[in-house]
């Protein structure tokens, strides 16, 4: 038996789909690294006067090239954001940046001469390994996250989440006003409780210790203990249910809060550092051949 | 007596009201009937504030009621007030449930017992057909409604809504959304699940079931109804529930019952068809004429002008002229020889084959939607692999087809009369094979929607069309040398044979040597390895299969199923054997197309070992995606969650590239094994989408892309028929600053899809934007191609044809 897509698509082959990290077999990895080798061997073959800096022939060509990556590296923002047309891929774009930026390690270090001080050039050099130290933990996470946010949500969107939280909400208000003042009060607690606050370490490490809901709920559960009396139709025991499937729902979208901040906090350390250390590499620049 | 009049106008829709108008204005003596308490009810029940619209625009109006774009509530003030001023003669609450008698003296009868006699009887009613009736004791007494204009009228009441489609879904939910109404829910279905509603509509269905706001109750069906209670037959017994409204929601039934009750006949039994109608809009019953939505005209401007014409007939009139001669001028001035619009019309259903039977008002309607193209000798009409699904008639000259590739010289000649590129109307892809003039040629180029209603209106048409397309399709696939003088015993020991999804033509281990051309759909094939079925490949519409047991004997190796609905030609493994002997290269061809296979079957054997889990995971994603739609894909996006960071820039990309809207929700869909199918357009070999576009605003593009056109006069039909949801109807948000004035000065809300709010505050000014319907095009006609594939950062998002896909090959990649 055979037919004609069969022999379109034959036994090997198939698709093209990588991640960004694999793209093309690794094609900028093998680049960046061809650079550092470059980088490295000429570092000892070439005999630099008085000693290894950043002002010799070799130190110039590796701070022209440093300071050029930086800046294209810096370029990742905008091409990630301008929609125009023509035949690039992000995803090519951020293979490259990863490599490249992760060769700035040895070009920008063998640019130094291990010179350092306190002086805005350290300054600079300090600043981009921040940069290049976060953006290490991003392809970490990267690699590591999405798969975990991908099984925890289960096809729920996050707007669902929501308004599956938006909906447990009005029940409990309807359910809590039979409720005396003391009870009434926690349920209220529960119902102001922003699933979107709590701070930065709360989002990341998805322990809420003082969420109301639960406390509403253990305070609810220890009022009934003392006077368990009717069966059934007790509107603390639906307020209890409710409570139970409200905290299900939370403990849901907190972790699927928790897993995008984990995807996203680096950059907030990444991109503004990032402009930090272009102001300081244009400083490094500017007093290099005023002052030097 | 019975009220008597010359002329009776039943429905007052734009083609009944601009009728009676007429009637109206000549002094004819007329009533017209209408159902409701109210005019022209398919546009009363539009949404509130819709935008109409006044389409196709190069046809001018001719009526007595005015028509022009704007709000839906204009609109019918208009009307009401010119019904008013030019004295028509409405008659509301008179539904027509019987004609009898014949022309000169007919007898109307009205729901209620009325009867009125007429002369003449003008058929306006639309469509829109009668909503399907609950028949259990106690309808009479009881509230039973079969529409829910606005929910939030009810309060304190017991509901029960019959009903699983969306309309009661939408139903159910809306009354049940508020709880300040305090209203109890309980929505009826007589079986288990909920397969004809949309996705979406169901998740909120249970969602709202699971907060304790409405009561589902399945395998139910009503049984009496009393003074505040129903009683229900349920899966586990009988049970009485509290109700004081039912409200009904069961489908209607298409009016075609009706009509021909009335004596009048359609054109086919196809569930397309319209009925038969003279160039006077007269049907088969002499005294009834039948104009607007009903004879096959779904634009409001069409109907008015049927409306004005057909009494300006009725009356005598013989030389009025239809107001689309313009349009078909236009469509002819490019033609040689100056001739006019009737000798055209005249030449290309006398030389075009299946054009013979219409009629010359269906011919004039025909080529409304139709073009038709001087082609010079040696002209490419269309390439090989282009996407197209149009239907060309030869009127004069001569084409060839060129089946192979790779020697133009080999080619097969159709003859004027004939037609061609029907494999591309038939299976929904790309062209098979480029086709050239062999002379100078006037061809008919007959759109998808319109050679569908042409094969729905004339069988012979149809059964033509079938033949043709059989024979070409197996000489393009078997097009080894081969002529249609060759085929013939084949053709005619096929057979076209249409398999439900998930139907099989053939079993493993069974014997038979049938061969099977799959013609619409797509198929299947499943091995069973270790007692569990695998997933071996993907057919889409245009493959042939089960040559293998003919040539090499023994069983069938493989199972083959169908994936969507199908359309296989069966063709008798005898009359194929025959064929076989009289050609050697074809069974050499043959033979080398199944070492391919038997390729694959060697490397699943061996693999089944080394790697049964990623043999079985791989099984099981591809019957996901099968499920979900990916067999009738042409192009379907893909996001792998095991890279997918959540981002959303695919989402704004796309909005960015299109007028601000995006067309694709990423985190929405179906996911399995990390493999994550959102809701996008997967453009579909035959989309659902077109079904039902009154302006046929919905064409497969240069790039096998289904897109939307400005004609779109958003009606939502499109949106309701699409199975994956993935159309919205939306208005284009205001332009927004550049992106680097966002970057350094804040303004702006930034890339992607604005929000309401930001759209809200900065719209312009003066005329209100209409809803149009928005989908995915494929990014067709941006370089690079589409956007939310090159906006991924990390190649999460990827666009696949199914049928790469969905290969064996893919088994190393799990692996690995
Ligand atoms: C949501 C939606 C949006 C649309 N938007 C547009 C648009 O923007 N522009 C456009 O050009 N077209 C639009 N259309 C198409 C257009 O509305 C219809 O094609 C058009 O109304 C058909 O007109 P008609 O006169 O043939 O029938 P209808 O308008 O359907 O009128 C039929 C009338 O007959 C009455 N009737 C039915 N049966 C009987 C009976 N037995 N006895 C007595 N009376 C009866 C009905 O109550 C009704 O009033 C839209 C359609 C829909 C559904
Ligand atoms: C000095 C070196 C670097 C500079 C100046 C730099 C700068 C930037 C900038 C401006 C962005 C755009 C972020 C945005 O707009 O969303 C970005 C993104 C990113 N960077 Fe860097 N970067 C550097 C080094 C690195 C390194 C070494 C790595 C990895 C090891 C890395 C990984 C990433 C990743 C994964 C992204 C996110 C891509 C996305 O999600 O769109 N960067 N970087
Ligand atoms: S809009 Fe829906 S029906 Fe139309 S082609 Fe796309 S997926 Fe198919
Ligand atoms: S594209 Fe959709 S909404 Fe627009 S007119 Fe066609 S069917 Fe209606």
């Amino acid at each position: 038996m055979a037919t004609r897509q069969l022999s379109r698509s034959a036994l090997a082959g198939g698709t093209n789909h990588e991640g960004f990290l694999r793209h093309r077999n690794f094609r900028w990895l093998k680049i960046a690294g061809g650079l550092c080798l470059v980088s490295i061997v000429a570092y000892l073959l070439i005999d630099q006067k008085p000693h290894p800096n950043g002002g010799s022939a070799y130190g110039y060509t590796l701070g022209t090239i440093g300071a050029l990556l930086i800046l294209w590296l810096t370029m990742l923002g905008l091409r990630k954001r301008a929609m125009t047309r023509g035949r690039w891929s992000l995803k090519a774009w951020t293979s490259a940046h990863v490599y490249l930026g992760l060769s700035l390690i040895i070009v920008a270090t063998l640019h130094t001469g291990f010179h350092f001080g306190w002086n805005v050039h350290t300054l600079a050099y300090v600043l981009m390994m921040i940069v290049i130290l976060s953006g290490m933990y991003g392809i970490t996470v990267y690699a590591a996250l999405p798969r975990f946010l991908s099984n925890n949500r289960e096809e729920t969107t996050q707007t669902q989440m929501l308004d599956t939280l938006r909906s447990l909400d009005r029940q409990l208000h309807d359910a809590a006003q039979p409720l005396d003042a003391g009870a009434a009060e926690l349920v209220r607690r529960s119902l102001e409780d922003n699933p979107f606050g709590g701070g930065l370490w709360q989002r990341l490490s998805g322990n809420y210790p003082k969420c109301p809901t639960r406390i509403a709920q253990l305070e609810l559960r220890r009022m009934a203990r003392g006077m368990r009396s009717s069966v059934g139709a007790d509107p603390l025991e639906k307020v209890d249910m409710l409570l139970e499937r409200k905290e299900s729902a939370l403990t849901l979208i907190r972790q699927h809060l928790r897993y995008k901040a984990l995807l996203e906090v680096w950059l907030y350390i990444h991109i503004p550092v990032t402009f930090a250390l272009i102001a300081a590499l244009a400083a490094h620049i500017i007093s290099v051949f005023f002052y030097w | 007596m019975a009220e008597a009049y010359r002329v009776a106008i039943v429905g007052s829709g734009p083609a009944g009201l601009s009728a009676a108008a007429r009637a109206a204005q000549l002094g004819i003596s007329h009533v017209l009937l209408e159902k409701t308490d109210h005019l022209s009810d398919t546009i009363y029940k539009y949404q509130k504030g819709k935008h109409v619209m006044a389409t196709p625009s190069q046809l001018v109006l001719r009526s007595d009621c005015d028509f022009d774009a704007g709000k839906r509530e204009a609109i019918l003030d208009v009307w009401n007030r010119q019904a008013s001023e030019q004295k028509i003669n409405v008659r509301y609450h008179s539904e027509v449930v019987k004609i009898g008698g014949v022309a000169g003296a007919f007898t109307i009868a009205l729901k209620g017992g009325a009867e009125i006699q007429a002369e003449a009887i003008v058929l306006a009613i639309g469509t829109q057909g009668n909503p399907n009736t609950l028949r259990v004791p106690g309808v009479e007494t009881n509230t039973v409604q079969y529409q829910l204009d606005d929910p939030g009228e009810y309060v304190d009441e017991h509901i029960t809504v019959i009903g699983s489609g969306d309309a009661g879904i939408e139903n159910a939910v809306g009354l049940a959304a508020d709880p300040e109404q305090r209203n109890t829910v309980t929505i009826l279905n007589r079986s288990a699940d909920f397969s004809r509603a949309k996705d979406a509509n169901v998740k909120l269905l249970f969602s709202m079931r699971d907060a304790g706001r409405l009561t589902v109750m399945t395998d139910t069906a009503p049984n009496l109804l009393e003074e505040g209670f129903i009683t229900l037959d349920t899966r586990d017994g009988v049970a009485k529930i509290p109700c004081n409204r039912v409200i009904a929601r069961m489908g209607s039934a298409a009016p075609r019952k009706f009509i021909e009750e009335c004596g009048i006949e359609f054109t086919s039994p196809d569930r397309e068809a319209f009925p038969k109608l003279s160039p006077v809009f007269e049907s088969t019953n002499a005294g009834i004429f039948v104009i607007g939505a009903l004879a096959g005209y779904p634009l409001i401007k069409h109907c008015m002008n049927q409306g004005y014409d057909v009494i300006e007939f009725i009356n005598g009139n013989r030389t009025l002229k239809p107001a689309d001669e313009p349009i078909l001028e236009g469509k002819f001035k490019d033609l040689p020889g100056r001739r006019g619009v009737e000798y055209w019309l005249e030449f290309l259903r006398d030389n075009v084959a299946i054009l013979e039977e219409l009629s010359p008002l269906q011919m004039r309607e025909f080529m409304l939607d139709s073009d038709v193209h001087a082609v010079r000798k040696g002209e490419v009409v269309f390439e090989r692999n282009a996407p197209g699904s149009s239907l060309f008639g030869i009127a004069s000259g001569g084409v060839r087809i060129e089946i192979d590739p790779r020697d133009p010289t080999r080619a097969v000649p159709v003859r004027a009369g004939s037609v061609f590129g029907e494999v591309g109307l038939i299976s929904g892809r790309r062209r098979g094979a480029t086709v050239r003039a062999s002379e100078d040629s006037i061809l008919v180029e007959i759109p998808r929607n319109a050679a569908l209603k042409l094969m729905a209106s004339v069988p012979a048409a149809k059964r033509a069309l079938a033949r043709i397309s059989v024979e070409r399709q197996l000489l393009q696939i078997f097009g080894s040398g081969l002529g249609p003088g060759d085929l013939a015993e084949v053709v005619n020991s096929s057979e076209i044979k249409s398999v439900k999804a998930g139907e099989t033509i053939m079993n493993e281990g069974e014997e038979g040597y049938d061969i099977y051309v799959i013609r619409t759909g797509s198929m299947i094939v499943e091995k069973t390895i270790g007692g569990k079925p695998v997933f071996l490949s993907y057919l889409p519409a245009g493959s042939y299969i089960g040559e293998m047991a003919l040539i090499e004997g023994g069983k069938r190796t493989a199972t083959v199923r169908a994936g969507i609905k199908s359309e296989v030609i069966k063709i008798s493994g005898e009359a194929f054997k025959a064929l076989l002997a009289k050609r050697p290269n074809l069974l050499e061809k043959a033979r080398a197309d199944m070492a391919t296979r038997q390729d694959l079957n060697a490397f699943i054997e061996a693999k089944k070992d080394s790697f049964s889990g990623v043999v079985d995971m791989y099984s099981s994603v591809a019957g996901f995606l099968v499920q979900n739609g990916i067999g009738e894909a042409t192009d379907v996006l893909l996001i792998d969650e095991n890279l997918c960071v959540g981002c959303d820039n695919c989402e704004k990309a796309c909005a960015d590239s299109h007028e601000g809207l995006s067309r694709l929700d990423r985190e929405a869909g179906r996911t399995y094994a990390h493999l994550h199918v959102p809701t996008s357009c997967r453009h579909c070999e035959h989309p659902h989408c077109m079904a039902d576009c009154p302006p046929n605003a919905i064409h497969r593009g240069p790039d096998g892309e289904v897109f939307i056109d400005e004609t779109c006069i958003g009606c939502g039909n499109c949106q309701r028929n699409c199975p994956y949801g993935v159309i919205r109807m939306d208005k284009v948000p205001p332009k927004k600053p550049s992106l680097l004035s966002w970057i350094f000065f804040g303004r702006g809300p930034g890339p992607g899809e604005p929000s309401k709010k930001w759209s809200y505050a900065h719209a312009k000014g003066g005329a209100e934007q209409p809803k149009k319907a928005i989908k995915c095009d494929m990014c067709s006609g941006i370089e690079g191609g589409p956007a939310c594939v090159r906006a991924c950062p990390t190649g999460a998002a990827i666009r696949v044809a199914p049928e790469a896909f969905l290969s064996v090959s893919r088994l190393e990649r799990i692996e690995g």
